[in-house]
């Protein structure tokens, strides 16, 4: 049960002149409750990919395969692999479109053929998932604070229930506590459901702080596949693709050239913390 | 999907048609369109499509990205052949079981498809080698001579530059949306017409509310850059013909001549011989 991506290439405008290599000879494969980061310069085609993943744009050559079977097969259903693997966009606030946000979040699982009364089981397990105050369910959503649009668009996918989980950049543009707030959410969400997660991201700290792997892209290729540690070591090269290390591999490079003896892989917070302490002396 | 549709827009590239003046562009435009329908005999057509061929190797886009574009009128093109090839009268051609064609009806056939085919790849260069900014430019000057009649040239002139410049925002922005909805399952292909027509309310919501907000912003961008009509308005890039422009205009007047002269050659002999 997982997602393979075999010799994946895409490209954009084909037979044009601006034709876009956006993706080139991509492999992958997603094991079932993996939490992954996906990190790269801005257009190094992580949308791309990720449109890819749940059959939004079909693929100029090579294949996806889901559960083992062939989602390019001309009898598979890419209605049903869309209700498996969720997405949800960049921005995903502007595709709401109901009255009230209540509804709103009924519309996948309507969708899916689901009764009314499912549907709206479904609506209020998810909203309640997100955070989401009860007291404004019956609201417009184009009455909502950025932060409580962001909330009831990601809602809106949940309640489809999908096995796999993908993120694109669902914290640009909100203040640090509500990106933290949805991270966080985005954590227990895949530590209680075992849900996989593929979480797009500009920000190494946020990364570096929840995922179990990282995928680094760059210019339509994978550059890297690693556990965040690993990753994290090649400063040199991240920064040669534009992208950098989280801060605290910069603090710990730092304090480990004036002669301090720390452990200069740890990429979070916590780690960079203990290790801090320990060579200090401190417990 | 939507992206392939290509009439009405630019083509980004340099030749001497992109250079030409928009003004010359506009009414060459113009003139050949109603010089299409000023033929009666083939010396016309022949001299009207040697013209556009020479029109298209100057404008340096490519024949193919243009015929691209013509897909979408396929239909018409079909539609208007099939009716004029089946229902006109006279001498008989061929027929058999209920279907019969006429000479006249064919021929009727031919020129009707020949003068829409020029007509859509006459029109469409114009778009293809003139930026939307520069062909409001150009109506806007060209028009000028309205203002007499109180007609707010200007006004309409930045009404059409601003609605040329949302076309391809809109349709990404329905291409955005289109997927973010079937990314939750919607459907827009099966169903009836009126389950279609319903489908289509989680596109079209959204759509109208960015476009909305897009609307807003633009007004409030331009109010803060105190924008308040053409009166007294001057341009950082002034229209201002040169050599090349009066060549063209030239150039445009011996094509009327010739194709006039020709493609009405019996109306002008009938005209002589009455004289
Ligand atoms: N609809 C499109 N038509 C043509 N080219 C496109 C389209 N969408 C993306 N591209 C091109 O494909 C490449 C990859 O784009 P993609 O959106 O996947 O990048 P990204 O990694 O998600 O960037 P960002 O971090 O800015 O979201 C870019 O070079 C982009 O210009
Ligand atoms: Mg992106």
């Amino acid at each position: 049960m997982a997602i393979i991506v075999d010799h994946l290439n895409y490209i954009y405008g084909q037979d044009t002149e601006q034709a876009v290599h956006a993706l080139q000879d991509i492999n992958l494969q997603i094991p079932d409750g993996q939490f992954i980061g996906i990190i790269g310069h801005t257009g190094s085609g992580k949308s791309t990919l990720m449109q890819h993943l749940n059959g939004l744009l079909k693929a100029t050559s090579g294949t996806i395969y889901y559960n083992g079977q062939d989602i390019y097969d001309e009898d598979y259903k890419l209605k049903d692999l869309r209700s498996h693997v969720g997405l949800v966009f960049q921005y995903p606030e502007h595709q709401l479109f109901e009255a009230d946000v209540f509804s709103d979040v009924c519309f996948g699982p309507k969708n899916l053929g689901l009764s009314k009364k499912d549907a709206e089981l479904r609506a209020f397990e998810a909203l309640r998932k997100v955070g989401f105050p009860e007291e404004l369910f019956y609201t417009s959503p184009f009455d909502l604070s950025g932060g409580q649009k962001r909330r009831v668009a990601i809602a809106g996918v949940l309640a489809m229930k999908p096995d796999v989980l993908i993120l694109d950049e669902p914290t640009a543009g909100l203040d640090p506590k509500g990106r933290e707030d949805i991270l966080g959410m985005v954590k227990s969400l895949q530590r209680e459901s075992g849900m996989t997660i593929l979480l797009v991201s500009h920000s190494m700290d946020d990364v570096a702080e929840y995922v179990d792997r990282i995928l680094v892209m760059d210019h339509g290729r994978i550059a890297f596949d690693d556990i965040p540690r690993n990753v994290f070591s090649h400063v040199e090269e991240l920064e040669e693709m534009h992208l950098a290390a989280p801060q605290v591999t910069y603090i710990l490079r730092d304090l480990e050239k004036a002669g301090i003896d720390v452990d200069e892989n740890a990429t979070t917070v916590e780690e960079a913390a203990s290790t801090i302490l320990q060579a200090f002396g401190i417990k | 999907m939507i992206r392939d549709i290509t009439i009405g827009q630019y083509y980004q590239t340099d030749s001497v048609l992109h250079r030409l003046d928009p003004r010359v562009k506009l009414l060459g435009t113009l003139l050949y369109l109603v010089s299409l329908f000023c033929f009666h005999n083939p010396a016309g057509y022949a001299v009207a499509l040697l013209f556009l061929i020479l029109c298209i190797r100057l404008s340096h886009v490519p024949f193919g990205y243009m015929i691209k574009g013509m897909k979408g009128i396929m239909m018409i093109l079909m539609i208007t052949i099939l009716f004029n090839l089946f229902l006109t009268s006279g001498t008989v051609l061929v027929s058999f079981w209920k279907i019969t064609i006429t000479v006249e009806g064919l021929k009727l056939a031919i020129t009707m498809a020949l003068r829409l085919c020029m007509l859509i790849i006459g029109a469409s260069l114009m778009t293809l080698t003139t930026t939307p900014n520069h062909l409001t430019d150009g109506l806007e000057k060209g028009l000028r001579f309205l203002k007499v009649i109180k007609m707010p040239v200007h006004e309409i002139a930045m009404m059409m530059a601003i609605a040329l410049r949302f076309i391809p925002i809109l349709l990404e922005e329905t291409d955005k949306i289109m997927k973010a909805q079937l990314a939750r399952g919607a459907d827009f292909e099966s169903g009836g017409l009126v389950r279609r027509a319903k489908a289509m309310v989680p596109l079209l919501v959204p759509l109208f509310v960015s476009a909305f907000r897009r609307a807003n912003d633009l007004a409030m961008a331009m109010e803060a850059r105190c924008y308040r009509g053409g009166d007294g308005r001057t341009k950082m890039k002034p229209l201002i013909y040169a050599g090349r422009d009066y060549a063209a205009y030239l150039i445009l007047l011996a094509y009327l001549v010739i194709s006039i002269f020709l493609g009405r050659w019996s109306v002008m002999t009938e005209l002589l011989t009455s004289l």
